[in-house]
């Protein structure tokens, strides 16, 4: 039953009455929302017949990814605790989203991550240490955003959607077949920059995917306190777009799902909501408390749906789970975070005359002025 | 043509009669008609030609794509140009009322404004963001804020209010041109001001940052921009009568700001009134008496004063007029200056502001 169907309504010949006023005579419903509205249950491919379908090369890809991504969210959550890191949300339980994020994309396609998205930045291409300079604080964004077209790690909520939409629609315009992914928390879904974002997208229709990880809690805040949507995705259908409902920790699924939404966003049927239901299986940073806005049975519970754990047993299922195969993946993500602890125990080179070098495209007279007062504290500091 | 308010006189066969939307909507054209990159965008700006028809034509002539029409949201507006400019467009915004531009503060501030700094120069903002500003057309509430200092608060921006006709051509064509974001703030109440003026007078490109000495005098300076200019022109020639010679200077770019323009001139005056329709508590003016005090206080007669709104919201249309700075106000100010008192001889400040007696430099002469 789609909206239009429900009983009572009184916009519909067959159930008016007499005595109710016919519709005003602009009126009209622009489209049956009942394509745009997301299944009941979230979309799965593991654990079901689909699951024997998916490519063999993709699911080792996959298992790849989310085996390297969770070994540099532990690692970086240790960097915290060694004071070279300032802050690192992790996105531990979370792999599975953030590197279908970024395998879904070409080359030429731009992602929006937003704080926690640091792996799909490193999985599409990022060096993993310019990719934590913010969260290190040496700089804001450790990295020229067009080298691999992933915008600068956003920490203001939602407010990077708009720049997914207009970066999009600039590229429609040129007559690129360029496609925007934008990452999102089910926090930032309330902000009004995601409201006007998928305005702005579903208007324009706009080749972008919003993808909504939805892990739960917005820092403590469950997400009941949140909204009283049916589901995230159900927001799709009120902006003209179609909602999609996924397991967020189901590798293969999001692989799909935000695979089509990019094939038809790229085609021009413009763009999609894709809810991803997930789980933050860590605080929302090192410096909160989890236990106190949630159970230690509820995070059990999730460990139980852990998103490497799942693909590891089809892999296992179709006998691909090798112990050779597996030494070799975890050897690689051993590699990859040394060479990340390595780099990161360095100190970074910081120059503090780049605090005046990019306020404009030239410095004021004001700025020069104060970067001059500057340089003479810093040559007098040297003199003692 | 250096007054905005001109009368239609003597015109030569290139220069002729037009007013500062005029002016604008040939900056905006001519700016597309160079740049394909350059796009403008904003609630109503497309068949209606803007809500004071500054993008006349505009969609008509470069299709709806270039001159587009969006859902009414500011700040999705500003963010869809900010993922326009990062894809080499050009964005022109237009935030129809001053303050109407309040939703789209986040993005200003938290994306546009430092996206550069950000980035270290990968990804300049090169957007203009259009605001008709300021009072004295008898808008309704909401639509006669001065919002310059929310925005000279905020670094990375650049804040541009032009008050001539040929400004208004000159400095929206720089402002295009600029790689930074540039909030060009457009005195509503001198969009209908004429001049003569012709858009090939390659004079009429203003750089940005640079002020503009209106008219000399050697008794006061006073300092302005935007829609007080005529206010200050006015006041100027009203104080002649009464012996006193005033220099009226157009900061014209509120950021970056001109020290050196305006230095010389309180250097050569002594004395510095600082005009604008803005609160006055927090308000611009305070900044301009500071930077003057730091920069000329052994040139200084007398303190740098301010002529500003009241600290209230802005109010009603019908009680405007006594918000508003006006010439008798500013000229009260230049008397409260009292060059010819015996302010530093008896050291009480509170000089009879006589007539008697000899100011510096055969000022009041």
């Amino acid at each position: 039953m789609t909206v239009l169907e429900q009983p009572g309504s009184s916009r519909h010949g067959s159930t008016a009455t007499g005595d109710r006023p016919a519709p005003p005579p602009a009126w009209r419903p622009r489209v049956d929302p009942g394509p745009l509205l997301p299944d009941e249950e979230p979309y799965r491919v593991l654990g079901t017949e689909a699951a024997g379908k998916v490519d063999i090369a993709l699911l080792k890809r996959l298992y790849e990814q989310l085996v390297s991504g969770r070994r540099y969210n532990t690692q970086a959550t240790a960097l915290t605790r060694q004071g070279r890191l300032a802050v690192y949300p992790s996105s531990t339980g979370q792999e599975a989203c953030e590197v279908a994020a970024a395998l879904v994309l070409e080359e030429r396609d731009w992602l929006f991550p937003s704080y926690r998205d640091t792996l799909a930045a490193v999985a599409r291409g990022l060096d993993p240490v310019q990719a934590l300079t913010l969260l290190r604080g040496d700089w804001h964004t450790g990295y020229d955003p067009h080298e691999h077209r992933v915008a600068p790690l956003c920490t203001p909520l939602a407010t990077q959607l708009p720049h997914a939409v207009g970066l999009a629609h600039a590229a429609r315009l040129k007559g690129d077949d360029v496609v925007a992914l934008a990452m999102v928390g089910d926090g930032g879904t309330s902000e009004g920059d995601f409201h006007e974002a998928l305005n702005f997208a579903a208007v324009w229709q706009a080749p972008v995917v919003f993808l909504v990880q939805n892990n739960g809690f917005a820092i403590s805040v469950p997400l009941a306190k949140q909204t009283a949507a049916p589901s995230l995705a159900h927001k799709a259908v009120g902006y003209g777009m179609p909602g999609r409902l996924v397991d967020g920790n189901d590798a293969p699924a999001l692989h799909e799902v935000l695979g089509e939404a990019v094939a038809r966003a790229r085609h021009g049927g413009g763009p999609t909501l894709v809810e991803a239901v997930t789980y933050r299986m860590e605080a929302h940073t090192n410096a909160d408390d989890a236990t106190r806005y949630r159970s230690d049975a509820e995070v059990e519970a999730w460990r139980g749906h852990d998103p490497v754990a799942l693909v590891e047993r089809e892999l296992a299922a179709r006998d691909l789970l090798t112990s050779a195969y597996v030494s070799a993946t975890k050897d690689a993500a051993e590699e990859m975070a040394g060479a990340l602890r390595e780099r990161m125990n360095a100190d970074p080179a910081l120059d503090p005359m780049d605090l005046f070098a990019h306020v404009y495209a030239a410095p004021t007279g004001q700025l020069r002025e104060q970067s001059d007062l500057l340089r003479a504290e810093i040559e007098a500091e040297g003199e003692h | 043509m250096s007054t905005a308010v001109a009368a239609g006189g003597t015109t030569a066969t290139e220069r002729r009669p037009a007013t500062m939307a005029q002016a604008l909507t040939r900056a905006l054209r001519d700016a597309m008609a160079e740049d394909p990159a350059v796009h403008v965008m904003g609630e109503d700006v497309g068949r209606l030609g803007g809500v004071f028809r500054i993008t006349d034509g505009l969609a008509e002539e470069f299709g709806e794509d270039r001159c587009s029409d969006t859902p009414l949201a500011e700040a999705g507006i500003l963010g869809t140009a900010v993922g326009m400019a990062m894809y080499g467009l050009r964005p022109v915004v237009e935030m129809q009322f001053d303050a109407f531009a309040y939703p789209a503060f986040e993005q200003l501030v938290s994306h546009v404004a430092r996206m550069r700094n950000r980035t270290r120069g990968a990804l300049p903002m090169p957007l203009t963001i259009r605001i008709p500003y300021g009072g004295g057309i008898g808008g309704v509430e909401h639509h006669s804020d001065s919002s310059e200092a929310y925005y000279m608060a905020t670094p990375g921006l650049q804040v541009l209010a032009p008050a001539t006709v040929a400004d208004a051509y000159g400095m929206l064509r720089a402002a295009i041109a600029s790689d930074d974001p540039v909030v060009f703030l457009e005195p509503k109440r001198l969009y209908w001001s004429k001049a003569d003026w012709s858009p090939e007078d390659p004079a009429a490109v203003a750089p940005i940052g640079r002020a503009e000495v209106r008219r000399t005098g050697s008794s006061a300076t006073l300092i302005t921009y935007g829609p007080s200019l005529p206010v200050c022109l006015e006041a100027a020639e009203a104080a002649r009568e009464e012996g006193w010679d005033l220099e009226v200077l157009d900061l014209r770019s509120l950021v970056p700001f001109d020290d050196e323009t305006v230095c010389a001139s309180v250097r050569r005056t002594g004395r510095a009134v600082v005009v604008h329709e803005s609160t006055g508590f927090g308000g611009p003016g305070g900044e301009i008496a500071a930077r003057i005090t730091e920069r000329c206080f052994h040139h200084l007669e007398a303190p740098v004063l301010r002529v500003a709104g009241f600290d209230i919201p802005y109010p009603p249309p019908m009680l405007e007029r006594h918000h508003l700075p006006g010439v008798d106000r500013v000229l009260d100010a230049v008397a409260r200056l009292q060059w010819e008192s015996d302010w530093t001889e008896d050291g009480t400040g509170r000089g009879a502001g006589g007539t008697e007696g000899s100011g510096r430099d055969g000022r009041g002469a």
